[in-house]
């Protein structure tokens, strides 16, 4: 069974509503460094990297963080391919960073993404945004920018689907 | 994604796989470019290099590979060790699984050791082939290809479309053996360039066309890889004096100058500089042989994250079965 939990509509709302809480929170985007986490991540980093250029009139700083080899699982899986990590010139010590990913569920690709930061430099704080909670964690660590708050039972999957990758842009539960 | 439990020979390996060592050291490489040395992905997995054969460029490498990706690393030579006191392979084996090594990079003198090590069940992790013999050296064959996917194909895709000449030795050459199955297997076609006492029984039916003269078609490649003459695997003459190769295969400044516009020279070390390949070509724009070198550090931390991941379920899997 599967039931569509947000449209194209709703996430480009929901992109567009962070963008502001991002810029309302660090008092501007001077040192703003948005880091997707590929893949889904990297997309949605672009599109609020876009709305926050448009909006600040200037460019910020956008970049991705391939966490695949700081996973605590990798002994458990078959192996993953690996994905680009982006940082741009300036690195990221001193920057407001904010990690961005598609679905929060366990909170340990962000444990593994505060990992990957950790061996690049000391930026002057991390926030976390997300287009969909569903909720499970298994670590003490909560996002600041949530698209959609998505009570889950665990052995239902939420796959986000966005229009580089799969022609449309929606978020899907399958029970 | 699935990868081989052990990389023992290129056989081992088919195009996606191969690729995707390939794409895998292109990303470690751009990690390590970048400001991140150390990456945390083995921690607590120690990998044992078991050397029967003396080399440093390849024991180095895999040493530098596995402590990039924070594993543990044991270096065992054959050379004063319990070995040189007639241990046998297996009692060896036997002793570093007791002692907890997750992965065996074996150098052996002959064909065939690491494959006996893998098969045997004395060892539960991966083993890798780090040459043995005069069968193959899988990892230098991988390097040799990502570099010139590097140069040539500027990392993307496969190698369809090059023209690669492999020269020199082949009788003897694990390197060629590697090379002419991957490099063909990733879509690139192969010559080999020797003199007939230097290529082995049976050429024909390898994935390679054969020639005996490097001056016909020099200018038709797109890479040379130029082999090192081993002077410790002949025991018989093979050619009548060094000075006579080196006028009919080696690797000179004229020849260089016959080369393709972009082409590239390829040497896996180490060079025996005025044999199979003089200083002026040893050290040109087109060599890349420095770049060979650096590149098998990033290859040897792909196979071994790739071979060491998931490894857990290897092992329960077969518990079930």
């Amino acid at each position: 069974m599967t039931r569509t939990v947000l449209t194209g509509e709703e996430i480009s709302r929901a992109i567009r509503r962070i963008s502001h809480e991002i810029l309302e929170r660090n008092k501007g985007a001077d040192s703003l460094l948005l880091l997707g986490i590929p893949t889904r991540g990297v997309l949605l980093a672009q599109r609020i990297h876009a709305e926050i250029s448009a909006i600040e009139g200037k460019a910020v700083g956008l970049g991705s963080l391939d966490i695949t080899l700081h996973r605590d699982d990798l002994r458990m899986r078959a192996p993953r391919p690996l994905h680009r990590t982006e940082i741009p010139a300036g690195g990221i010590e001193g920057k407001d960073v904010v990690l961005v990913d598609d679905v929060f569920f366990s909170g340990r690709t962000i444990r593994a993404a505060l990992d990957a930061l950790g061996e690049l430099g000391r930026p002057a704080t991390v926030q976390l945004a997300v287009l969909v909670d569903r909720g499970h964690r298994e670590l003490p660590i909560r996002a600041d920018f949530v698209g959609k708050n998505l009570p889950t039972s665990r052995n239902e999957q939420v796959r986000v689907q966005l229009e580089p990758l799969e022609g449309e842009d929606s978020v899907v539960l399958e029970a | 994604m699935k990868f081989p439990r052990h990389l023992l020979s290129i056989g081992d390996l088919n195009q996606e796989s191969a690729l995707a060592v390939l794409d895998t050291a292109k990303e470690l490489a751009r990690i390590s470019d970048g400001q991140i040395k150390k990456l945390p992905t083995l921690r607590g997995r120690t990998v044992v290099n078991l050397f029967f054969e003396d080399s440093t460029r390849t024991r180095i490498s895999f040493e530098t590979a596995a402590k990039r990706l924070s594993a543990d690393v044991i270096n065992f030579a054959a050379k004063g060790s319990s070995v040189s006191k007639g241990e046998s392979l297996k009692d060896t084996a036997l002793t570093l699984q007791a002692m907890g090594a997750d992965a065996v990079v074996i150098r052996h003198h002959a064909s065939g050791a690491p494959q006996r090590l893998a098969d045997a069940g004395w060892i539960a992790g991966p083993v890798i082939n780090a040459g043995d013999g005069t069968h193959e050296h899988p990892t230098q064959a991988l390097l040799d290809a990502f570099t010139i996917r590097q140069h040539l194909k500027r990392d993307n895709a496969n190698l369809d479309g090059l023209k690669i000449a492999i020269i020199g030795d082949i009788l003897h050459s694990r390197v060629a053996r590697s090379n002419i199955f991957l490099l063909s297997m990733l879509g690139a076609s192969v010559t080999v360039i020797a003199p007939p006492t230097l290529l082995p029984v049976g050429i024909e039916s390898w994935p390679c066309s054969v020639s005996f003269r490097l001056e016909d078609s020099i200018e038709e490649f797109d890479a040379i890889m130029t082999l090192r003459i081993q002077r410790e695997r002949m025991e018989e003459a093979f050619f009548p004096s060094e000075r006579e190769y080196s006028r009919y295969y080696g690797l000179n400044g004229d020849r260089l100058a016959q080369l393709k516009d972009g082409a590239i020279v390829l040497h896996p070390g180490p060079m025996n500089r005025g044999v199979e390949i003089d200083a002026k070509s040893a050290d040109s724009v087109r060599s890349v042989i420095v770049d060979q070198v650096t590149n098998g550090v990033f290859i040897r931390m792909a196979v071994l994250y790739l071979l060491l991941s998931g490894t857990s379920i290897n092992l329960s899997e077969e518990a079930k079965a």
